[in-house]
């Protein structure tokens, strides 16, 4: 398939600090891409590379196979929805959307179509000769975005568009900008620190660090079939155990946890016994009291505390040496016999855990 | 609530009995004497003092004049400052910030008196910059610089400077750089961006810039005065020879009062022309 986006071997230098690290990666077109990180990871400074307001120090950027060094932003077939929208307040919507156009010197009766066009595509028809501040925050940001489409770019970059907007919109618009971009077919490159955000909308997702990518994958992929420790422990929640590999067998190893439980798990990376490893497990890969515990890694828990939230319900549960994990608990009622303080057996499949290797104690 | 209120007046006093005292009554006898001919028991109502102003050219052609020369006076101080202000707001970092707008002002701690006799010093024949352009030889004699009707805009300019650059750093500070980045990101080009995006957005600023320095442009009898030459006459020396010279004091208030009318039609026909009003301006 044709790359609407390469980057390849990309450095960004500030003095001494490195913000982006020697990242190389693809888009294949019409895919919906996300870059995932802390704050402070680069992700920022890439997509200002991409847009032109940054200079690469070395590595080459090209969209559509063309090559983006020295084009200024104004010239390049991408476009930029900025984390605090950067709507014109001294226009209103229709002179917004029209303002790319314009540059273009696209036709008046043409830019006046395409600009109604475009805000049927959003959701908003009729509202050209709305003033900026009339909108509402979901509102405005439909209007930014079909501020770029209307210039039909090669690749939209959104920089965490979503941040500013309250937690029920965030949910709504994250659904509908999925459903926006299976429409019109553009590539998005969406930068995030929300992992949900991520993961509900991508295609493909990177997971950034440091200025590096340390996983490229499909959200299944990140989150079932984590790459390094800081993906493991990134995306999703996991409970996380310190221990040291007692034997190894194929893919997977026996490890001894520092509290004096006996897990096999699968691994990563090369093994060896008496290393230091650490061990992520998700809340939802343990099963609570068992029927058929055979094949399991099983163990005793108490029950600390019960958090309820919906779908979403845990318990806080601690082992006898006081260490703390999350465990998801089903709504089917088939557990609401417990109560704080109980004593429960949990178990979990080989399969589900998943350890790596400790570099210098900390990794 | 009742001692709130008294508070309230008690504070406002001071500043009412100063309009009221030393502007509102001023003028009121200022109005007085420019409606009334002659003076102690032999004056009367007329309205001569006005159609004085509108009968005899020399009068009215000062007035146009110096209404001209100011909105040029305006304009170049705009240009001026502009790039100045930008510079200061969006490109310096933040500690020369500071150190630049000091520089700016460092020049009004002098008098304006002083400091437009410094630039006589500079200017005229025998001045520091005929005795370098002789030496340089670029002139074979000393070149006459001083009064005439560009150095006196030169004067006005600079001396207006700073009240067009103040307004205009701060309007210019509130501008959103990521306004100016998702313009360029759009397709705009520099001077689209600064058509578009900077110059409206900076248009209360510039408005309210441009309104002092045009008033102060008006109102400036110094300047004009000195480095002005003889038939560079601007309209507050046509007030004053009314006071001082003729001793008309009749006619000299008309003459004020024109000047407060004529150049507050003026500001109020810009703000009519770019669509602002004044209390948007103000605020």
């Amino acid at each position: 398939m044709e790359n609407d986006l390469s980057v390849s071997r990309l450095v960004k230098r500030f003095g001494e600090f490195t913000a982006v690290d020697d990242v190389s990666f693809d888009v294949p077109a019409g895919s919906f891409f996300s870059i995932l990180g802390p704050s402070g990871c680069g992700k920022t400074t890439m997509l200002r590379m991409v847009a032109g307001f940054e200079e690469p120090t070395s590595g080459t950027i090209a969209i559509r196979g063309r090559d983006m060094a020295r084009v200024a932003p104004n010239r390049r077939p991408v476009n930029l929805v900025f984390q605090h929208l950067a709507l014109f307040p001294m226009m209103n919507v229709a002179r917004n959307i029209a303002f790319g156009l314009e540059r273009r010197g696209t036709p008046r009766a043409e830019i006046a179509r395409r600009v109604e066009r475009t805000l049927e595509r959003v959701g908003l028809p009729g509202f050209g000769s709305k003033e900026i501040a009339q909108l509402s925050g979901g509102q405005k940001q439909r209007v930014a975005i079909a501020r770029c489409l209307v210039l039909e770019p090669s690749v939209l970059l959104l920089d965490e568009p979503l941040g500013a907007l309250d937690l029920k919109l965030r949910e709504q618009m994250k659904v509908e900008l999925k459903k926006l971009q299976a429409k019109v077919g553009t590539t998005f490159i969406y930068i995030t620190h929300d992992q949900s955000e991520a993961l509900v909308m991508s295609d493909a997702v990177a997971v950034m660090n440091k200025g590096r990518f340390e996983q490229v994958g499909s959200p299944q992929e990140l989150y079932g079939d984590p790459a390094t420790p800081f993906v493991a422990g990134f995306v999703g929640d996991s409970n996380i155990w310190e221990g040291t590999v007692r034997e190894c067998s194929g893919q997977r190893a026996v490890i001894g946890t520092d509290e004096g439980f006996a897990f096999e798990a699968r691994r990563r990376g090369a093994c060896a016994p008496g290393s230091a490893v650490r061990l992520f497990l998700r809340p939802e890969a343990m099963r609570i009291e068992p029927a058929d515990a055979s094949g399991l890694n099983t163990f005793r828990a108490t029950v600390k505390a019960l958090l309820f939230d919906g779908a979403n319900s845990r318990l806080l549960t601690v082992t006898p040496a006081e260490h703390e994990l999350l465990v998801t608990l089903p709504q089917n009622r088939r557990f609401d016999h417990i109560r704080p303080g109980q004593e429960i057996t949990l178990g979990w499949h080989p399969d589900s855990g998943v350890c790596f290797r400790r570099e210098g104690g900390d990794a | 609530m009742r001692r709130a209120r008294l508070g309230f007046w008690l504070f406002l006093a001071p500043v009412l009995a100063w309009l009221v005292l030393l502007i509102v009554l001023p003028h009121l006898d200022l109005l007085v004497m420019s409606l009334r001919s002659g003076s102690g028991s032999r004056a009367s109502w007329t309205l001569q003092n006005y159609a004085n102003f509108f009968g005899e050219p020399i009068y009215w052609l000062t007035f146009v004049r110096t209404a001209m020369y100011s909105v040029i006076t305006t304009a170049i101080t705009f240009l001026l400052a502009m790039p100045v202000a930008f510079y200061i707001a969006k490109v310096a970092r933040v500690r020369l910030q500071g150190f630049l707008l000091t520089l700016l002002l460092l020049p009004f701690w002098v008098s304006e008196l002083v400091r437009i006799y410094g630039w006589m010093i500079l200017l005229r024949e025998s001045g520091v910059v005929n005795f370098a352009l002789l030496k340089l030889g670029l002139a074979d004699a000393p070149v006459e610089m001083l009064y005439n009707d560009a150095t006196m805009i030169m004067g006005l300019v600079y001396t207006s400077m700073l009240f067009m650059v103040v307004p205009l750093v701060s309007a210019v500070e509130s501008l959103d750089d990521s306004l100016i980045e998702a313009a360029h990101d759009l397709g705009a080009g520099r001077a689209a961006i600064w058509w578009r995006i900077i110059l409206p957005h900076c248009k209360p600023g510039i408005t309210s810039g441009a309104i002092v320095v045009f008033m102060l442009c008006l109102g400036n009898y110094l300047t004009p005065n000195l480095m002005g030459g003889k038939n560079s006459l601007w309209f507050t020396e046509q007030i004053y020879n009314q006071f001082i010279a003729s001793f008309n004091w009749n006619q000299g208030a008309a003459f004020g009062f024109l000047l407060l009318a004529l150049s507050s039609a003026i500001i109020w026909i810009g703000l009519k022309i770019t669509g602002q009003k004044l209390g948007e301006v103000a605020s």
